[in-house]
C-alpha cells in the first residue's frame, strides 16, 4: 500500500526501497529478536551448568539435553520393536497350537513393557483433555444457572469461594480413597490412576470456568435482554440465542485459564499419586538416580512447557474460531 | 375514533436508598391508531420510564396502560421497542437480527420462504439491502440504526416505541434518517411514541407533541398539535410561519415554563428540588450516548 501511494511523489526511487526496509524491520521483529532470546538464553543456560555439580553428576546443559531426546527417541522405538516382535511371537505360536488342536482358542495377551516417554506423554495430554472437558461440561451450565439467578449465585457463591483457592492436590488423597471405593469393577473401562488424575485435574478446571461464566451471563448488556423479553422468546431459546453467544468470550477467558492451570497440576498430581504421566517420568527418573536422569528430567521440563504452551494456543486457536467477538480473542 | 393505546393515569415510584422516589405522577394519554406522538422533556424528566411502562419492561405503580382493549402486563412484539443505542446482536448479521425477530413472532402464520421475503422487504423498507450480510461493527452507526428500525418494523407492531432512536448519530445522519423515517411512515402509516430531546425533530415528524414537566414527579405539561401537511420537507418547512411558530411553542415550553431551576453554574444549593436519582442536578446528567 505505501508503495502504490509513493509512487506519484518526486521521490519515487526510494519507495520500493522503503518498503523493503519495513518489510525488514518485521523480520526482524518477528524472527531475529526472539531468536537472538534465545541464544542468550542457551549461552547462559551452559555457562551456568558447567558450574553446577550435582551429586548425578554436572547439571544437564544444553547439549547434554539434546542428546536425551534422541535417547528418549530411541528408547521409544526399540520398546516399539519390542512390543510388535512380542504379538509376532504370539501369533506364531497361536497359530501353531491352532494347527495342532483344532479345538484351541487362541488367547492373545497384552504386551505389558515400560511406558516409554512418548507414552507418558500421551496418557498426561488424555486425561488432561477428559479432566478438562467433564469440567467444562459441569462448570458451563452451572456457570450459565448462577449467571441468570441472583438466588442461585448468593447461594452457590460462598461454596466457590471457599473452594476455588484450594490446590486440587490437597483433593487427592480424597479422590483416591473416593475412586477405590465406588469404582469397583471386575473388568474396569478405564484405570483407576487414570480416573484419580482426569477427576483432580476437573476439579482444578471447575471452578475458574464457572466463576468465568456466570459472571459473563451476568454482564450481558440489558438492552439485549430488553430484545429477548420484547420478542417474548422462551427461556431455553433466549439461554441459546443470547446468553450463550453473547458469554461465549468470558467462557473462554474462564477456559484457557483453567486449562493452564489444569496442565500444571496434572503433572504435580502424576508425581504425587504414581500415576502414568510425563509426572511419573519424571520422578522415576529423580528416584533411578543416574547420570542421564537429570538431562532427562530436563528434557520432561522443556516437552511440558511446549505442550503447555501448545495448549494455550490451541484454545486461543479455538475461540477465534468459535467467538463473534475478535477483539477479545487477539490477545 | 376510540384510541389504540390509553395511558391511563399512571404513577412510577422507585424505591431507592433513599426512600421511594416518584418519577412519574398521573401520567394520562390517549393515542389514535397512525398517530405519530413525539414526547419531549429534559433528560431525566420520566420520557424513557412512560415508554418503558408502555413497552411493559417497567411496571408502572398506579395506573395502567390499555392496547386495543387489553391491559399491558409484559413486553411483547405487537409494542416493538428501536433502543436508542441500536441493541443489535453483534454476533449476527444484519438479516439473522431481523430473522429472529420474524421467527419468533411469524412462526406460525409464515413458511420459510415467506419469512425470508418478509426479512428483505422490512431491510429494503430502510435501505439496508445493501448489507444485510453484514455484522453491526462492520456498519456505521446510522446503519445500525436503520437495522434496528427494521427489526422492529418486522415484528408488525401494533405500536412502534422508539427511544431517542436518533440520539447517538450526527445532525447529517440524523437527518438522513429522519426523512428515512418519514417516508417509511408515509408507506405503512404506523402508530408511533418517540421519545426525542430535539425539538426539530419533533416538530417535523410529529403529528402531535407531548410536552413533559420536570422530575421528580413529572407528568405531562402541554400537548401541542402539529397540523402541518404531509409529506413534509425539511427546507420547505424551515421557512415556513406555522413551522417556526410551533418550534418557538416548544422552545418556550422547555426554556421559560419548564426552565431547569437548578443553579448549576452560580450557587448550588443543596435544597434544589430539581434532581434526579443520584441526586445530581438534571441538567448536568451526562446524555448516554
Amino acid at each position: 500500500m505505501t508503495a502504490v501511494t509513493l509512487a506519484n511523489n518526486p521521490g519515487e526511487s526510494t519507495a520500493p526501497l522503503e518498503a523493503i526496509k519495513t518489510y525488514g524491520a518485521t523480520i526482524t521483529k518477528l524472527v531475529a529478536v526472539p531468536l537472538a532470546g534465545i541464544l542468550v538464553f542457551l549461552l547462559l543456560w551452559s555457562v551456568a551448568a558447567q558450574n553446577i555439580d550435582t551429586s548425578l553428576g554436572k547439571f544437564p546443559g544444553p547439549n547434554a539435553v539434546w542428546e536425551q531426546f534422541g535417547a528418549l527417541y530411541q528408547e521409544h522405538q526399540t520398546e516399539r520393536t519390542k512390543e510388535a516382535a512380542f504379538y509376532e511371537r504370539q501369533q506364531v505360536r497361536n497359530a501353531k497350537r491352532v494347527a495342532e488342536d483344532p479345538t484351541y482358542v487362541p488367547k492373545i495377551r497384552a504386551y505389558t513393557g515400560k511406558e516409554t516417554f512418548l507414552d507418558q506423554i500421551g496418557t498426561s495430554l488424555v486425561t488432561v483433555m477428559s479432566g478438562f472437558l467433564l469440567a467444562a461440561v459441569l462448570a458451563i451450565p452451572l456457570g450459565i444457572a448462577v449467571g441468570l439467578s441472583k438466588t442461585l449465585n448468593t447461594a452457590v457463591n460462598p461454596i466457590i469461594q471457599v473452594f476455588k483457592p484450594v490446590s486440587p492436590l490437597a483433593w487427592l488423597p480424597l479422590v483416591t480413597m473416593v475412586v477405590s471405593a465406588l469404582y469397583v469393577s471386575p473388568d474396569p473401562l478405564v484405570p483407576k490412576s487414570f480416573l484419580n488424575s482426569m477427576i483432580t485435574v476437573t476439579l482444578c478446571c471447575i471452578w475458574p470456568m464457572v466463576i468465568n461464566t456466570s459472571v459473563g451471563v451476568a454482564s450481558i448488556d440489558s438492552d439485549l435482554v430488553n430484545v429477548s423479553r420484547v420478542l417474548r422468546l422462551p427461556a431455553l431459546r433466549h439461554v441459546q440465542k443470547i446468553v450463550l453467544p453473547a458469554s461465549i468470550p468470558m467462557i473462554f477467558t474462564g477456559m484457557r485459564l483453567s486449562l493452564g492451570v489444569a496442565w500444571m497440576v496434572l503433572i504435580a498430581a502424576e508425581m504425587l499419586a504414581q500415576n502414568p504421566g510425563l509426572g511419573k517420568f519424571v520422578w522415576d527418573e529423580f528416584q533411578n538416580g543416574s547420570s542421564d536422569s537429570l538431562g532427562r528430567i530436563m528434557a520432561a521440563v522443556i516437552v511440558i512447557g511446549f505442550i503447555g504452551f501448545l495448549l494455550d494456543r490451541g484454545m486461543l486457536q479455538l475461540q477465534r474460531f468459535v467467538s463473534w467477538d475478535k477483539a477479545s480473542s487477539s490477545r | 375514533m376510540s384510541a389504540l393505546l390509553d395511558i391511563s393515569h399512571i404513577d412510577m415510584v422507585f424505591p431507592t436508598p433513599k426512600g421511594p422516589f416518584t418519577a412519574l405522577q398521573d401520567v394520562d394519554l390517549k393515542i389514535n391508531k397512525g398517530e405519530f406522538v413525539s414526547l419531549i422533556g429534559h433528560s431525566g424528566c420520566g420520557k424513557s420510564t412512560v415508554l418503558n411502562v408502555v413497552a411493559g419492561l417497567y411496571q408502572a405503580t398506579n395506573g395502567g396502560v390499555i392496547l386495543n382493549g387489553k391491559e399491558v402486563s409484559e413486553p411483547g412484539p405487537e409494542r416493538a421497542v428501536v433502543f436508542q443505542n441500536h441493541s443489535l446482536l453483534p454476533w449476527l448479521t444484519a438479516y439473522q437480527n431481523v430473522e429472529l425477530a420474524v421467527k419468533q413472532v411469524f412462526k406460525k402464520t409464515k413458511s420459510k420462504s415467506e419469512m425470508k421475503a418478509w426479512i428483505e422487504h422490512n431491510l429494503h423498507l430502510v435501505h439496508m439491502d445493501h448489507a444485510m450480510h453484514k455484522r453491526p461493527d462492520e456498519i456505521s452507526g446510522g446503519m445500525k440504526q436503520r437495522v434496528g428500525i427494521a427489526r422492529a418494523l418486522a415484528m408488525q407492531p401494533d405500536i412502534l416505541l422508539m427511544d431517542e432512536p436518533f440520539g447517538a448519530l450526527d445532525a447529517l445522519t440524523r437527518a438522513h434518517m429522519q426523512d428515512s423515517l418519514m417516508e417509511i411512515q408515509n408507506e405503512l402509516n404506523n402508530t408511533v411514541i418517540m421519545i426525542t430531546h430535539d425539538v426539530d425533530e419533533a416538530v417535523l415528524l410529529s403529528d402531535r407533541i407531548v410536552m413533559m414537566t420536570n422530575g421528580p414527579a413529572a407528568t405531562i405539561g402541554e400537548i401541542l398539535d402539529i397540523n402541518l401537511e404531509r409529506p413534509r420537507d425539511r427546507l420547505a418547512l424551515a421557512e415556513d410561519h406555522e413551522y417556526t411558530r410551533l418550534r418557538s411553542e416548544v422552545l418556550k415550553f422547555l426554556y421559560e415554563k419548564q426552565r431547569k431551576i437548578t443553579t448549576i453554574d452560580h450557587n448550588n444549593k443543596p435544597e434544589s428540588t430539581s434532581g434526579d436519582l443520584n441526586g445530581k442536578p438534571l441538567g448536568q446528567k451526562p446524555k448516554v450516548a
